[in-house]
């Protein structure tokens, strides 16, 4: 109206989830419309946690107060020379996509939905299809701008502010409330991409697959998390680089909302291992060449069901996302995907990944070797499952994903995250360990 | 020359989601707001981002009615439409003993505006064409007990807008009046509201466009107030009084 919008402006929330709807927490949304409104924000002296667009999966974003970075989403600037794209953090990926695909820009890594925040993006320090060429999205960003917990703004780079740098990305929102970012966006000769798919039918095929096609930029594979025995990790590895010529003529698709909660008994053993199967069919030669996918069908595939979430009902849903150094991925995943058979319980979907170099963020999830996403719906026994496959993941040195993680303890993490402790110690001296909590951060006491 | 959009009170939630709307259609934009140059700064970088349309801001007080015919002379080019999104809720009770917040709901609703677009108006005649949108509220549909001082301010305005169009329409110039119900703004975040009749911003925005585009003359967003607010009409007057207390 014609009266200024206040510069903040607070909300209750209930029964409030990021995207595997589990846990869940009431309290309080703060969502100011500029930095201003923030600063007064930060004198109230509360703890708080700062949120984007909510597609973590566990309760890294989640706190009884919660920072709602959406409203400042202004892209600033573009130098069209260097690609180099200035957005305020909480503009979302998808109006990045909307924007400069049509121009022949693309994100140089992308998670695999398109609505995550830019801030988001890099408290995640996302990565994509392509990690084992390009690396994770903090490898692409140039400078963050960041409101530290005593409200002063300081801007943070590879070469200024260094650990403040290292620390954020990948941070979890746990150093201050990232403003703003400077990253390269990359050029496309193509809105397609050529796409090769190859039914595997075991895990070491699947494993071949990786190896065979590791030159293509993206890559990634769908394994069948209901199939046993000789046939363990046989799947669809699909791998995919754009097109040489073409077009630039970027339609997104609108999505179709799951519009309910599906009652907790619909994602069944029976559906699953149906899907499955159909999926695994789909394809039915062995390799097979597609031409001109478009980016939404290749990269977002999911994002086509709106809300999808919520087919595992009320209860949620638990991401177990885990990587392991390369010489013990085969072993590991294979030790792994046993256990999950012995206990009865049925991952809905498995998503395999060749990782690159892990790089020198303190809490960055990606290592090179294999990493494995599995989605379970919370059921009886799931815990004392995923316990166990801690235990196996520990021993051979891997790791478990921060922003998909809502229950691993604090072992878990000292064990997996070698850069935790410089982590805490630099919260610690800056005061942002008092100001800045989620509940993630005080289970794994970051 | 593209054509522009100008557009008063183009801080709130819907004057952003129409400027982005009318420029993703290819409109230039004047965004008019009391601050808009410090304000809209960075809403306007992201408009010239996405769209590559030009974006002109441009300070201006909608109280100081005076300084309206300068104001709108002085922009370098005429603009093709005007939307006025300006309105005050104000508070009722203050209003209703306070005579200065009476009389700010009143002119910002309805005097000033008018003013405005009395301008405006004059110059399109002129050229024999244009758009006008003005953005009234179903609140002036009929006088409620909550808030009747914002109702009667939207009621003159909606009047305004009819006789506007009566004048200017064998000039072949638009006017197009907008009642919205209830629309996700910020200002109304923390409220709760019915989902059947509360639009986004943005989807206010696109009813707009499309509904300029038609030449339609008065439209609700979201389309079933229409209903809503007939019914509301209807009642006869007694009953409203005594048992109509929303």
């Amino acid at each position: 109206m014609g009266e200024s919008a206040p510069l903040i402006i607070k909300q209750k929330v209930r029964d409030f989830s990021a995207w595997g709807r589990y846990p869940r927490v009431d309290g309080k949304l703060v969502s100011p419309s500029h930095p201003k409104g923030l600063g007064y924000f930060l004198k109230s002296g509360d703890t708080f946690i700062p949120l984007g667009n909510r597609r973590s999966y566990g309760d890294s974003a989640l706190a009884a107060r919660m920072l709602d970075v959406r409203p400042c989403n202004c892209m600033l600037r573009f130098d069209t020379d260097k690609g180099l794209l200035h957005t305020q953090a909480g503009v979302l990926l998808s109006d990045i996509l909307k924007t400069f695909v049509p121009r022949g820009w693309f994100l140089p890594v992308t998670p695999g939905t398109k609505y995550v925040t830019v801030g988001g993006a890099i408290a995640s320090d996302v990565h994509g299809k392509n990690h084992h060429l390009d690396g994770c999205f903090s490898k692409w960003v140039r400078e963050i701008s960041i409101m530290l917990p005593g409200g002063q703004v300081v801007s943070c780079s590879r070469r200024k502010n260094h650990e403040l740098f290292l620390a954020t990305c990948g941070g979890q929102g746990l150093t201050g409330v990232i403003l703003e970012a400077r990253f390269y966006l990359k050029k496309i000769d193509s809105c397609l991409l050529d796409q090769v798919t190859v039914r595997t039918n075991n895990l070491q095929e699947t494993f071949d697959a990786f190896e065979q096609y590791c030159n293509m930029p993206y890559s990634v594979a769908w394994i069948d998390g209901t199939a046993k025995g000789p046939k363990t990790g046989r799947g669809i590895f699909t791998a995919a680089s754009f097109m040489n010529g073409g077009d630039y003529d970027y339609r997104p698709y609108g999505s179709m909302d799951i519009p309910v909660e599906f009652p907790p008994f619909f994602m069944n053993k029976a559906l699953l291992t149906g899907f499955n199967f159909l999926y695994y069919h789909g394809a039915r030669e062995r390799v097979s060449y597609q031409q001109g996918i478009d980016i939404d069908t290749f990269f977002y595939p999911l994002d086509r069901i709106g809300k999808w979430n919520r087919l595992y009902g009320r209860r949620g849903f638990v991401q177990y996302h885990f990587i392991l150094p390369k010489g013990q991925g085969f072993d590991g995943i294979l030790e792994i995907m046993r256990e999950i058979g012995k206990s009865g319980i049925s991952p809905y979907l498995a998503v395999l990944k060749l990782y690159g170099m892990e790089n020198e963020n303190l809490l960055s999830f990606p290592m090179e070797g294999y990493g494995l996403a599995l989605d379970f719906k919370i059921q009886k026994g799931l815990f004392h499952l995923l316990d166990r496959l801690d235990n196996i993941v520990v021993a051979r040195g891997g790791r478990l994903y921060l922003t998909k993680d809502s229950r691993m303890n604090r072992k878990m993490v000292e064990k997996g995250y070698s850069g935790i402790w410089q982590f805490r110690r630099f919260r610690r001296s800056n005061d942002m360990d008092k100001m800045i909590q989620s509940l993630q951060s005080r289970r794994l006491g970051l | 020359m593209m054509e522009s959009v100008l557009i008063l009170g183009a801080k709130s939630d819907i004057g952003k989601a129409l400027a982005r709307e009318y420029a993703r259609h290819g409109y230039d934009l004047i965004l008019v707001a009391r601050d808009a140059g410090i304000a809209l700064k960075d809403f306007a970088s992201d408009l010239r981002i996405r769209s590559h349309r030009s974006v002109i801001l441009r300070d201006l007080d909608i109280l100081s009615v005076e300084a309206h015919k300068d104001f709108y002379f002085s922009l370098g080019k005429r603009p093709a439409g005007v939307i006025c999104v300006i309105g005050y809720m104000g508070d009722q009770t203050t209003a209703s003993s306070d005579f200065r917040e009476f009389k700010r709901i009143t002119d910002t609703n309805y005097t000033a505006v008018a003013c405005f677009l009395n301008v405006v108006a004059n110059d399109f005649q002129r050229r024999s064409k244009g758009f006008i949108i003005g953005i009234s509220s179903v609140a002036g549909d009929r006088g409620r007990k909550k808030n009747y001082i914002y109702g009667a301010s939207k009621a003159a305005l909606s009047a305004y807008l009819s006789g506007l169009r009566a004048r200017l329409y064998p000039h072949g110039v638009h006017v197009m009046t907008v009642k919205p119900g209830f629309v996700k703004t910020r200002m109304t975040m923390a409220m709760q509201l019915p989902p059947l009749l509360t639009a986004s911003p943005e989807d206010a925005a696109r009813q707009i466009y499309e509904a300029q585009r038609k030449g339609k003359d008065i439209i609700y967003v979201k389309g079933r107030w229409r209903l809503v607010m007939g019914i509301i009409r209807l009642i006869p007057e007694r009953i409203f009084k005594a048992y109509c207390n929303f």
